[in-house]
């Protein structure tokens, strides 16, 4: 091996381990290494946790005794977004208010990923309860982008994003309610991936928005990405909105071959460069016998207002739960009522209580059918549209970012931060799946700096995503 | 535009304080954000076909695991308890 093992791919290491080129203790340890001599300068780890000895003795046996038989991630040191539960581990997403919450029981995605051996390195730093997109909003710091620690990794999942691609761990977990894998993926030159609502189980994930959310996996490859979902998929008792495993499997269509281009919402606001990486990465289909259709999608520039109006109205009501009394910071007024008010306004952060408000704001009597209405019709029509997209192209592409990442602080006003997810936002309210995958380099204050080609397909048709993904980084992907 | 008693007025809905300081930051931003989701209003809706179809997904009412299986552990993180009971401050006053 020549790589450094902390720099391989999932498949690479699980190569090497079958080979015994090296043992999962070896792996484990050069990862560990690699977290504890960053991770005060990236602040991607809000914590590291110790070696499991036993799960890495367990995972090496496997391996020995299996062979070719052992899952790939037998072995594999993953970084997990801090509101993704494990058992016994604290689990704060990233707030004040649950920085003491142990979780009581594992995420289903937790349990799937160590039933196939996978280690847990440590818990990683996010915008606190998934609202934001840069880290900035953590309550226990920044994250820095690996690649440039002057500029953010992207968010919420930006401690992920940052944890891969500072080789701290082989691959990492992240959720997903706006843009919050693929838009940190874009930002630290990774693949990132948000399934089809309902494809993976979100029992044991801290919610923030329950009709937009999904876990997914922040990966050096594309197959590692397959890899990862193709463990943590699956119908869940523990979730009512998980999709049965009969639903998926009406509802393929033939391959046409052409990729549909909104270039109408591309005119402005997309960076020179950015917009011509991904005009080159388009010709790269061409190439392949790929048609470039155009494709009208009129009522996208609502998507983001529609989103704005949605989540923080879903976010006020999951967000309600959190009073300090079961655990956490509560106990410090003088009534009940006190109590209540004194754990929340400590225990949240200040883009939460924004969000909190606004989602009030929305719901409350006299607006919602101005808003919340309005805006779950917005829904309904991009649904429509497209699907009737869909009848002629197999996938919908666009740069995942208008810009690459940007400096700490840039995006000080709520609504500028908000138009990082302008395009990511869409595959969330219409449920579709949609990756994000590295299409080139742009360079900013002499230092290059990664961008992302975002494809969206219909609903169940992840796995044609990964097959596009592949093309882009010359993964052969079946 | 959005005053100070408006957001205050949430705030307390919300079981939040703003502190006076932060006050102004919060109807700034509230401001801002509520004038950029005010675009939907331009949105024309077709009542037929844009109506999301929802349903409700039910399960059986009943214990998912036997009694006491989690108890210990929940308890455990109780900031104040009572044996496995959960201590709060009194609700409904004497007064």
């Amino acid at each position: 091996m020549t790589k450094p093992l902390n720099q391989l791919s999932i498949v690479e290491a699980a190569s090497g381990l079958r080979a015994k080129d090296f043992s999962v203790r070896d792996l484990w340890d050069a990862c560990m290494a690699e977290a504890v001599a960053k991770n005060e300068e990236l602040n991607v780890f809000l914590e590291l946790f110790d070696a499991n000895e036993e799960a890495i003795a367990a995972a090496q046996q496997r391996i020995d005794t299996e062979g070719e038989g052992a899952p790939l991630l037998c072995g594999i040191p993953i970084a997990m977004k801090d509101n993704i539960l494990i058992e016994g581990h604290v689990a704060s997403a990233a707030s004040k208010m649950l920085e003491n919450y142990t979780a009581t029981y594992d995420a289903t995605v937790t349990a799937k990923l160590k039933e196939a051996g996978a280690l847990f390195i440590g818990r990683t730093n996010m915008d606190e309860f998934a609202m934001g997109s840069s880290t900035e909003h953590s309550a226990f710091g920044s994250t820095r982008n690996p690649l440039d620690p002057t500029r953010v990794p992207g968010g919420s999942s930006g401690g992920s994003s940052a944890a891969v691609a500072a080789n701290m761990a082989l691959a990492a977990l992240g959720t997903d309610t706006g843009g919050s894998i693929r838009q940190p993926a874009a930002h630290c030159g990774l693949v990132g991936f948000k399934p089809t609502y309902g494809a993976i189980s979100r029992h044991g994930l801290i919610a923030l928005g329950s009709s937009l959310d999904q876990a997914g996996p922040l990966t050096h490859t594309v197959e590692d990405a397959k890899i990862l979902f193709d463990v943590m998929k699956g119908e869940d008792s523990m979730d009512a909105t998980t999709i049965p495993a009969d639903f998926c499997a009406t509802k393929t269509s033939a391959a046409k071959k052409r990729i549909g281009v909104p270039y109408h919402l591309l005119a402005s606001g997309v960076d020179e460069d950015v917009r011509a990486r991904f005009d080159e990465t388009l010709e790269k289909f061409k190439e392949e016998g790929y048609e470039i259709c155009e494709v009208q999608l009129p009522t996208s520039p609502y998507a983001l207002p529609a989103y704005y109006v949605v989540m923080p109205a879903e976010a006020s009501a999951n967000l309600a739960r959190f009073d300090g009394i079961r655990y956490g910071n509560g106990g410090k007024g003088k009534d009940l009522l006190e109590d209540y008010v004194i754990a929340k306004t400590e225990g949240f952060g200040h883009e939460t209580k924004r969000r909190i408000l606004l989602g009030t704001f929305v719901l409350s009597s006299g607006y919602i059918d101005a808003y919340y209405r309005k805006a779950q019709s917005a829904r309904g029509a991009l649904i429509a549209e497209y699907d009737k997209a869909f009848e002629e192209v197999d996938v919908i592409a666009f740069p995942t970012t208008p810009s690459p990442a940007f400096k700490f602080g840039e995006k000080s006003d709520p609504v500028s931060m908000y138009l990082e997810d302008v395009f990511t936002v869409t595959a969330n309210l219409t449920g579709m799946p949609a990756i994000s995958v590295p299409m080139g380099m742009v360079e900013r204050d002499g230092v290059q700096l990664p961008t992302g080609i975002h494809f969206t397909a219909p609903k169940c048709q992840d796995e044609l995503l990964f097959k596009m993904g592949g093309m882009v980084t010359g993964e052969e992907i079946y | 535009m959005t005053t100070p008693e408006e957001v205050l007025k949430l705030a307390s809905l919300a079981r939040i304080e703003v502190p006076e300081g932060e006050l102004p930051e919060f109807v700034e931003g509230f401001d801002a954000i509520v004038a950029y989701v005010g675009q939907l209003e331009g949105l024309t809706i077709n009542e037929t076909s844009d109506i999301l179809p929802y349903e409700n997904i039910l399960r059986e009412d009943g214990n998912a695991t036997p009694a006491g299986t989690w108890t210990e552990k929940i308890v455990a993180q109780f900031p104040q308890k009572s044996g496995d009971s959960l201590s709060v401050k009194q609700i409904i006053s004497h007064d």
